[in-house]
Parts: C-alpha cells; structure tokens; sequence
C-alpha cells in the first residue's frame, strides 16, 4: 500500500583497500547508473557504502556479478524545509511514536533538503508520517530527485 | 680416570708418605683443572670436550641401554619395533639408529596422559606438560635420575655462558608444568648460583628486584626479554643493573633480536633450545662463540633427516631434527620428529667443546606458527571460522612483529548472503570471532573482514599463511 513511498537502497561491502571506491564508482559510471544519493560509514578495515540510484536491482545483480557483496534495504526519504528546525519537527513526530532510527543521511542547497532516514520497521515509519504534513519523495519521483 | 689411579694409590699401603704427597698432586691438579674449567667457562670438560671417537662409544653404549629398557617397559616402543621386525639385538651401534621407529606429536598425545612413561608411576617424582593448544597436552615424566640430568645441561648452559656460583640468576620463565621455569631453577642452583625464582609477569616488580638484589642473568622468552628491555628503559634504571647475561629460549629468535637485546640491556643474550617431550630446555646451547648451539649429545642424539622421504640428510644439510634421549629413564624417546629445520655444524668450535653444534632453527616442516610464546597451526583458525556460518573458509593469517610484540591478523571473507547494512551487527560478528579465538587458542588475533572472492584461491595447496616477521633465517 505504501509501496511507492518506500525506497531501496542498495547497501555495498568495501574493503578498506585503496582504490575499491574508484573501481565502484567507475563500474556505475561505465553502465550508466546515477547515483542522487550515498554515505560511507566506516570502521577499521570495512565500510558500508549505502548509495540510492536510479535502477537498483539491476545494479544489485549487476555489482553481483562484478564482485561485490551488496543487499537491498528499504530507506523512507522526506523533503524537508531547508530552514532551521525543520529537521526536529520531522524528529519529534518519529519520537513521539518510540521509532528509532538507524542512521539518516541528508544534503541541503536549496529550498529544500532530501533527508534519507532509516528505520527498523519502514512501514510503520511511512504510516506515522504520512499522517504529518511532511513530504515523502516517492520512487516515481526519483528521475526529479 | 684420575679418580681410578687415586683409588689404585690408596689402595696401595707400601708408602703412606709418598702415597700422601701423590694424592696432594693429583688434588692440587684437580683444583688447578677447575680453575681452568671456571675460565674456560666448561662446566663437565670430560663430556663437552670428549673425543669424537670416545663419544661415539659413549653413544654406542648408552643407545643400546636405551632400547633394551624401552623394548622391555615401553609397550608402545616394543609394538612400534615389532611392527619394523627388529628387536633390541639389532641395535649395535649409533649408526643402528636408522633402524628405530621415528615418534611425532600424535603418538605422544594418543599416549596422554602417562602412556610413554617407562618407569612404574613410583620411580617417577617429577611431571610436566607442553601447553596444549592442539588438544591434549604433551606430558613428561621425570625420574630422580632424569631431573639430575636435566640439572646438568642446564649447568653447562649457563657455565657455556660464563656463569659460576657467583652468579645471581632471575628466572623469568613461567614456573609450573611449563618446563622453563624450574628447569632453569634446577639448573642454575646445580650451578650453584643464587636463585630468584619470580616466575613470569609482574615486569616493575622484576627489575624492582633486579636492582635490589643484583642480578646477573636472567632467564626468559626472548619476548618477554624485550619487554623487560622496554620496561627498564621507561623506569630509567640501565645504570643500576648488574645484569651481564641472558638465557632467552622456549621460542624462535633472531641475530637481530640478539643484537637488540645485548644493546639494550648491555649483556650477552644466549640462545637455549629445548623440547618438553625431550626434556625442556637445555638439550642445546650457545658457547660465547655464539656461532650455532652445543648439543648435549651425551644425553640427546641428533640425526637431520629429510622430512619428505625420512631418510638421513647428509652432514651440513638443512633438514628437520630429530632427537633420540639416550639416558632418560621416565620416558625416554626414540628419533623423536622435531618438525624443526635446522642443520648441524660438525666443525670443532673455537671454545674448546667438542660436541656438534645445532644452527639456530631455520623453519618448520609442518606449518606451526610460534606467535607470542604459543604454538598455533592454521587448521584451528579455519576450524573456529567454520563455527561461524558467517564467514567462508576463506582466510589468510597474516603475522608480522611490530616494535617487539607478535602481531596476528587473520583475513576473512564475509559470505554475501550473510552481508547485513548494519555495522553494529557486522562489527559484532568480528568480536565474537576474536572472541572465540581468544578462547580456543589462547591469543588475540586482529580479524579483519573481507569481501568475498578477495583472498587469493589456490589450485595446489594453499597458501593460508605470512609470516613477515622473519624469524628464520639462512646463513
């Protein structure tokens, strides 16, 4: 029901190796795959490079076949004012319902600010805030993202 | 001999007087003889420095003593030389030895605990036993008679190292069923050196005690020496050490870590080798030569031997040692497989012992790896990743020596379909690796996770193992 509010993301395993990065990118870059949206988070010796593009179960089993260990996780992404305290009413709502968050990554230049939020229960997040009046962007919006 | 011609006098009543001023002589010779034994730092003249031939004899003997006691109280020895068709009659000389069964690791685990003992438990005062990493630990019995052997070499190790009964010896090594710790006691009071026995740790506590009392060796790893070495180094204490000397054993080292250690704590640092299934430490030892160890051949009979077709190496050939105990009573061993590659030096050294020499220990044939102190082989890593359903049994263990300190990494691959987004959960697992490690071998190893398909496969056998640290090395 909540489908096209719902976002996947493709989530790739690198090496803390020099150059892994470039091969990926370069990879993506090679069968025109987009991204609009990525963190590393990282440890010693591995990172998670979570990354939204254009067309992500092609690229899953296309990385697959390239070598790369990658999942798909769903991920909701709002719009969210480019104003200060924007952010914590969007919060304060996922708050309110006891919903934690794994981890957001976000970018902002302009009016508005896409923020990518990821959550246990994604359902249950996408219900609690469609009854706000925040903005979801929606898969069939990714090609304006 | 001198004390037979001193009996033949005394036992001769024609003349008391002159049978008196004869006995002077040879006592005075005697005295005259241990004060060149003390210089030329030789604790038993007439073993170390025997002739060849003489030693060959004393070999001879003592083999043929040895099978004929194994054969009738070893039932494992007398099965294992039954299956070859020979019996005690056929062993002549040292050269026979060929024809004795060769003994390996599992045979005296599969015998654990007491199996290769082979004195009745009564005559045995003393037991011992390898840390047992693989299992079962290895365990030594010793009768009276072995202890004093035991004590023997160790007196010529550390008289080999210019030691006497003036020395104050600290001994560093564990104390317990590790066999460095009273070893090297027994052996250093047989000297009749002081002796502090503190046992391992506690490293302030032991140069605290190194200033007060003065002491002049020091016995231990040759890590935990380095460690000591750093110690002293913090607490700004070189000046006030007496210390002269070092007996470092139990583990493989290198010049370089000799030079490092004789630097910094301004000693001789000498090498001890030794195994617990053929008596500890002190089956071999460096002179001040320090050019290849004396090997106590008296007691321990070395053979170099191909490890892929067991046949004898010729002389001066690398290959792996093997030890035959040929006094031991408690549990005497027969062409015991060190699984150590080395070669021996038959060339007459410069400090006067006639016994052949050993070269430091050039690798192993089988692929234990020695890291800190504990003895590791690669299968009980793959073992404990197996556990994991994580990870695939792809690995490669990577160990290299960092300012002094062992340092064990071991790469893994993640299997993809157990790749998870969240790092807490993949961080997770790497703890509960090293954990289980931890718990099964006894270290901590570095694990550093992979992307599958990212270790290198191998047609052949693989190649699992790096060992940077360059611990052996040829000449």
């Amino acid at each position: 029901m909540n489908e096209p509010l719902i976002i996947k993301q493709l989530s790739i395993f690198l090496e803390n190796k020099t150059g892994r990065l470039t091969e990926l990118t370069q990879l993506l870059g090679k069968e025109g795959i987009n991204l609009y949206a990525f963190s590393m988070s990282e440890s010693s010796d591995f990172g998670i490079m979570r990354v939204v593009l254009s067309d992500p179960i092609t690229t899953q089993k296309l990385l697959d076949k390239h070598g790369f260990t990658v999942t798909l996780c769903d991920i909701v992404c709002l719009y969210v004012p480019n104003k200060p305290g924007a952010l914590s009413e969007a919060l304060l709502i996922l708050s309110e319902h006891n919903m934690a968050v794994d981890y957001m990554y976000a970018f902002a230049m302009d009016e508005i600010a896409r923020v990518v939020i990821r959550v246990n229960d994604v359902h249950r997040c996408v219900e609690i805030l469609q009854n706000s009046n925040l903005k979801f962007v929606e898969v069939n919006d990714m090609y304006y993202f | 001999m001198l004390r037979f011609l001193l009996c033949k006098i005394t036992n001769n009543h024609i003349n008391k007087d002159i049978n008196y001023k004869i006995m002077l002589f040879f006592v005075n010779l005697k005295r005259i003889n241990i004060i060149l034994n003390i210089w030329l730092m030789i604790w038993n003249e007439s073993y170390e420095c025997m002739g060849r031939e003489e030693m060959r004899e004393v070999q001879n003997k003592r083999l043929r003593t040895t099978v004929e006691h194994v054969y009738h109280n070893s039932p494992f020895y007398r099965a294992k030389m039954q299956e070859l068709g020979i019996t005690p009659m056929d062993i002549e000389t040292i050269e026979d030895i060929v024809k004795l069964p060769f003994t390996v690791k599992t045979d005296l685990r599969d015998q654990y605990p007491f199996g290769l003992f082979s004195v009745p438990m009564s005559e045995i005062v003393r037991l011992h036993a390898s840390s047992g990493t693989t299992g079962k630990p290895i365990v030594a019995g010793y009768t009276r008679k072995d202890l004093s052997i035991w004590s023997e070499v160790l007196a010529r190790t550390f008289a080999a190292g210019g030691c006497t009964r003036n020395d104050i010896f600290q001994i560093a090594y564990g104390y317990g069923l590790f066999t460095g710790g009273l070893g090297a006691h027994y052996g250093a009071e047989n000297l009749g050196a002081s002796v502090i026995p503190i046992s391992a740790g506690n490293t302030e506590k032991q140069i605290q005690l190194m200033t007060d009392f003065g002491s002049t060796a020091l016995c231990c790893t040759p890590s935990y020496a380095l460690h000591i070495a750093e110690v002293i180094k913090d607490m700004g204490v070189r000046d006030k050490l007496k210390l002269k000397v070092g007996f470092f054993g139990a583990e493989p080292w290198t010049e370089e870590m000799r030079n490092e250690l004789e630097k910094s704590m301004g000693i001789k640092a000498y090498d001890i080798f030794g195994l617990t299934e053929i008596i500890g430490p002190g089956v071999s030892y460096d002179c001040t030569e320090q050019h290849g160890m004396h090997i106590n051949e008296d007691h321990f009979f070395p053979e170099i031997i191909d490890p892929k077709t067991l046949k004898p190496c010729a002389p001066g050939e690398i290959g792996e040692l093997v030890f035959t105990t040929i006094t031991k009573e408690g549990m005497p061993v027969l062409r015991y497989r060190t699984k150590d590659l080395t070669k021996l030096i038959y060339e007459p050294c410069p400090c006067g012992r006639t016994s052949v020499r050993m070269h430091k220990i050039m690798g192993r044939s089988d692929d234990m790896l020695i890291i800190r102190g504990v003895n590791v082989f690669p299968s009980q890593i793959e073992s404990v990743l197996m556990e994991f359903g994580e990870t695939a049994p792809h690995y490669h263990l990577y160990v290299d020596r960092v300012n002094n300190t062992d340092t064990f990494d071991v790469h893994v691959e993640v299997r993809p379909e157990n790749f998870t987004d969240d790092m807490s959960a993949m961080l997770n697992l790497r703890k509960r690796i090293e954990a289980r490690i931890q718990s099964v071998i006894g270290i901590h190893a570095n694990i550093k996770l992979v992307e599958p398909r990212s270790i290198e496969r191998s047609t052949g056998k693989a190649q699992r193992v790096t060992d940077k640290r360059k611990l052996y090395k040829n000449e």
